[in-house]
């Protein structure tokens, strides 16, 4: 099971009101390399990990990746809780608006939903742990791109420590990967 | 929120990050004792930050984890997404 914390992981500021920048966010929301794609992969490929290390780090990485997508709920939803309709019309976020209102949904920056087609759980650790470690650079590359696109400090602070989780996830990943092979080659003595 | 609060919370948020951090890596290096003994230090330490800080604005944790004041103080305002 879970506990909730009442708070975030990492202080976000945003120091503007930007609605095409929300909708840019909303790519880690609810995109293919995204944090709900993340938490979902890595808690799905759990359970018939074969050492527990590869266990734990599945279950404590996919909790920090829904802390992570907390946060870039927060993000999204503090660059438009103030926007008045005028400022929401014409922008990238007007679509989003229409349906959803100011409320963030995973959906990702082009307005596609959603889908558990952008993660895999193959029974196989080896093939896994190649898929988390490219989700993880995936991630870092999406990061990247935003934080081009930010001209709001607070946001790109947040963004910043946020592709810098993806740098140590992808560490504890590979470690992790070379637990499974020496796993796997260990030769049984009887 | 207030300055204190924000300062409080922000303690908590340093000391439970660098858990975090820990955690990950005892994850993949279970023998490493000096880490292991950080964490544990850090732990009591973040267990004492969230009790002051419970008693001054509620509790930080569900599922009874934290204690509550009458009246039930964890639907306060604010929320993390608001604060």
């Amino acid at each position: 099971m879970w506990v909730y914390e009442k708070k975030l992981e990492y202080p976000v500021r945003v120091d503007t009101c930007n609605p095409a920048l929300a909708q840019m966010i909303l790519e880690q929301f609810g995109g293919a390399d995204g944090e709900l794609a993340a938490a979902l992969r890595y808690l799905t490929q759990r359970y018939y990990m074969p050492i527990g290390e590869a266990k734990a780090i599945l279950t404590d990485i996919g909790t920090e990746e829904l802390a992570h997508w907390e946060m870039i709920a927060t993000l999204a939803w503090k660059l438009v809780k103030d926007a008045p309709v005028t400022k929401i019309k014409g922008t990238p976020f007007e679509a989003h608006f229409a349906d959803h209102g100011r409320n963030p949904f995973p959906h990702n920056a082009a307005g596609n939903p959603f889908s558990a087609t952008y993660f895999n759980a193959k029974s196989d650790p080896i093939a896994d742990m190649h898929e988390n470690m490219a989700a993880e650079e995936k991630a870092r590359a999406t990061y990247e791109h935003l934080i081009q696109l930010s001209d709001d400090p607070g946001v790109t602070d947040t963004l910043r420590f946020l592709r810098q989780r993806e740098v140590v996830h992808f560490q504890r990943f590979g470690e992790t990967l070379e637990l499974l092979k020496e796993h796997k080659e260990r030769k049984p003595f009887y | 929120m207030d300055n204190k609060r924000r300062n409080m919370l922000e303690e908590i948020q340093a000391v439970g990050f660098v858990l975090i951090e820990l955690n990950l890596y005892l994850d993949t290096h279970p023998n490493d004792e000096r880490a292991l003994r950080e964490f544990n230090t850090y732990s009591q330490q973040l267990k004492r930050l969230r009790t002051q800080y419970e008693a001054q604005y509620g509790p930080l944790l569900n599922s009874g984890l934290s204690p509550s004041q009458f009246p039930w103080k964890w639907i306060n305002e604010p929320w993390p997404w608001d604060m």
